[in-house]
């Protein structure tokens, strides 16, 4: 499958808050949003997945426009995991992950929804949280569970918008290695916006990067992430190092080098 | 104290329950559906237990009063209109008159307004994702009673003879009264809910926000029901007076009859919004993304609760509180699955509304105490206790 934008504008009300933004995105591949708070990340996956539709230009898949596709049909295409939560949810974690399986079914759930949803759970290690209930969890485990309703939905397509934001290191790295084992083992495509630019290096097989509205850069990793780009789109100074483990960012406080503005 | 994790014992932590482990099957999920299971099953033996209840104290319900029948009479009775050949009457014939005439289209019209507000509630709830809201917090009670009020104290003069009139439904005298009075309460029940759709902003504001407007909905009504009563002669001042304390006494199988359809018709379709009303517990984007109209969804959710309640308010008057206290109730014991938690709590709302207005019967017999009064003093010590629930305190 294969998401192509094109020209695509939005705005809330008056408000622009993305311009003429084109890219492609294809099952098989990691695409991560980069860019600092408030360039428009959250608001470009909801055009993707059309709970927002685009202002202006439009959003393809395979070649069908997404606004002639019907809604469950596309809720089969498309899984979307907001960034947090402002509200709790007061159900158990099992009722919150077979939500997901809401496309496939009618008014009751099948032993297979059953089973897709304990599976999701346990990839995403929430398994012995089932029967409690999710407003009562932490905000990493809350985070676990949402991406496990994403799993049971089982689309062609994640979008999560900063799934990574309130687990600990350890999660993180779970999160992003097991959603990337998905991508790479059943085909499934995932667009996913980051803040930490050293999980989009690792885990990304593209990178889409923001600046003021648009595109400021979409290509490869390793060919995208430079030092210049982070210091023209974060306005921060870093230094890529080559680790053991491969390359990493270290950003450094202007000040740490002598350069105190005061 | 923190302990500072060397570079191995990290390496080592993170491989004794990684989640490749889990993805490889190297960790059992049987279990897992077995649990769900499990849940069902107490969440049905839970509404079976309830409907259990539910019968037998309606059972009981016939027979106390200010007179007391035996449950064996009680029995008979309701067994002879079953079945005349079979099971004889009771011995003293007025108890059958008792009965069927005067308590049992009470004892229905309690058990019907208990189910309306109570699925009104979890739809509610469930549609704005407000714990706090429910047909008597949003302010439909009171938008109802207004509707009902005015027909009350308009309807006659404006209709004439054709507001006395009737048609016969199943050997029952219909009155066009009762359809008028059901008409107006839904029309300004309706009314208000969009009203605090429109003035709380949008679905999805926030929880004080809606309960505001729904106060300020509320008075706005109550002005103008103190304006009806104002306005109206001496009997139709009576007439409003009595009927807003909230109570059962001028039930009567008319009325019974044109709710019982209405009802029914409201709970079936709601349940069919249940599982797309589970997925607005993830919040509006997510709901849409799982391919649910969710506006349109609301706007149908709120408009069949309007429905029901408005329809069973006409008669009963306002009714406080059983829209939050059932579905809080049942949540406690079984989640909130939309589709179980509205049969369970329509009967829990039945219960509550059956027990209370028995207990105002009987508690200064032979006078009676409106239901609507005790409903008042259990709801709210019951929302008090809602609103100070560290729970839902920190959801707001």
């Amino acid at each position: 499958m294969r998401i192509t934008l094109e020209d695509v504008c939005q705005s809330y009300d008056s408000f622009e808050v993305l311009r003429n933004i084109s890219f492609t995105a294809e099952t098989g591949e990691v695409l991560a949003l980069l860019g600092p708070n408030g360039c428009g990340k959250s608001t470009l996956i909801k055009t993707v997945c059309n709970v927002k539709p685009a202002f202006s230009g439009s959003v393809h898949i395979d070649g069908t426009n997404i606004a002639a596709i019907n809604k469950k049909a596309l809720a089969k295409l498309m899984a979307y995991v907001p960034q947090g939560t402002t509200h709790s949810v007061f159900s158990t974690v099992y009722d919150a992950v077979l939500v997901g399986r809401r496309p496939y079914m009618e008014w009751s759930y099948t032993r297979n929804d059953l089973r897709i949803a304990a599976e999701a759970m346990v990839a995403m290690n929430v398994g012995d949280l089932a029967d409690r209930y999710v407003n009562e969890l932490s905000g990493g485990q809350m985070q676990r569970v949402f991406i496990a309703r994403a799993l049971t939905q089982d689309p062609s397509f994640y979008l999560l918008d900063e799934p990574t934001s309130s687990l600990d290191i350890r999660n993180q790295l779970d999160t992003m290695r097991i959603m990337n084992e998905i991508v790479k083992g059943r085909g499934s495509g995932m667009i996913v916006a980051l803040h930490d630019l050293n999980l989009a290096l690792r885990y990304s097989d593209k990178v889409l990067v923001m600046k003021d509205k648009g595109v400021y850069a979409f290509g490869r990793p390793e060919d995208v992430i430079t030092e210049r780009t982070i210091r023209e789109v974060y306005g921060v100074d870093a230094e890529i190092v080559e680790g053991k483990h491969g390359k990493y960012i270290q950003p450094y406080d202007r000040s740490d080098a002598g350069l105190c503005i005061s | 104290m923190v302990k500072e994790l060397t570079e191995s014992e990290m390496l080592m932590e993170a491989q004794q329950t990684s989640l490749y482990d889990i993805l490889r099957n190297k960790v059992s999920y049987d279990g897992l559906e077995g649990l769900y299971i499990v849940t069902v099953r107490k969440r049905v033996m839970f509404i079976l237990g309830l409907l259990v209840l539910t019968i037998v104290a309606s059972l009981l319900a016939l027979g106390i009063g200010s007179v007391d029948i035996p449950v064996t009479d009680t029995l008979k009775v309701i067994g002879h209109q079953l079945s005349p050949s079979s099971i004889p009457g009771p011995e003293n014939e007025w108890y059958s008159t008792i009965i069927l005439k005067s308590r049992m289209p009470r004892i229905l019209m309690a058990l019907i307004t208990g189910i309306s507000l109570a699925i009104s509630g979890v739809i509610m709830q469930g549609l704005l994702r407000n714990p706090l809201v429910s047909p008597f917090t949003l302010g439909v009670s009171s938008a109802a009673s207004f509707g009902a009020a005015m027909t009350i104290v308009y309807a006659p003069s404006i209709f004439g003879s054709f507001y006395y009139g009737g048609v016969m439904i199943l050997g029952q005298d219909i009155i066009f009264r009762n359809i008028l009075l059901i008409l107006f309460s839904f029309l300004f029940g309706l009314a208000s809910v969009m009203l605090v759709i429109v003035v709380s902003g949008r679905g999805d504001a926030s929880r004080s926000t809606v309960i505001l407007a729904g106060v300020v909905i509320s008075y706005l009504f109550q002005a103008g029901i103190s304006f009806a009563k104002y306005i109206s002669d001496d009997e139709a001042l009576r007439e409003i007076t009595l009927w807003l304390m909230g109570g059962m006494w001028g039930v009567t199988w008319s009325s019974v009859l044109i709710l019982i359809p209405i009802v029914a018709v409201g709970f079936i379709l709601m349940e069919k919004l249940a599982v797309d009303i589970n997925t607005l517990s993830t919040g509006d984007d997510v709901a849409s993304s799982l391919g649910v109209n969710v506006s349109k969804l609301r706007n149908r959710g709120l408009a069949l609760s309007a429905l029901v309640t408005s329809a069973c308010l006409a008669f009963t008057g306002i009714i406080g509180f059983i829209g939050l206290m059932a579905p809080h109730i049942c949540r406690i014991f079984i989640g909130n699955d939309t589709r179980y938690l509205m049969p369970a709590a329509a009967l829990m709302g039945a219960l509550i509304l059956l027990v209370s207005d028995t207990v105002g019967r009987v508690i200064i017999r032979p006078s009676q105490l409106p239901v609507g009064v005790i409903m008042y003093i259990i709801g709210g010590i019951f929302f008090m206790w809602l609103i100070t629930r560290k729970n839902w305190r920190n959801m707001a």
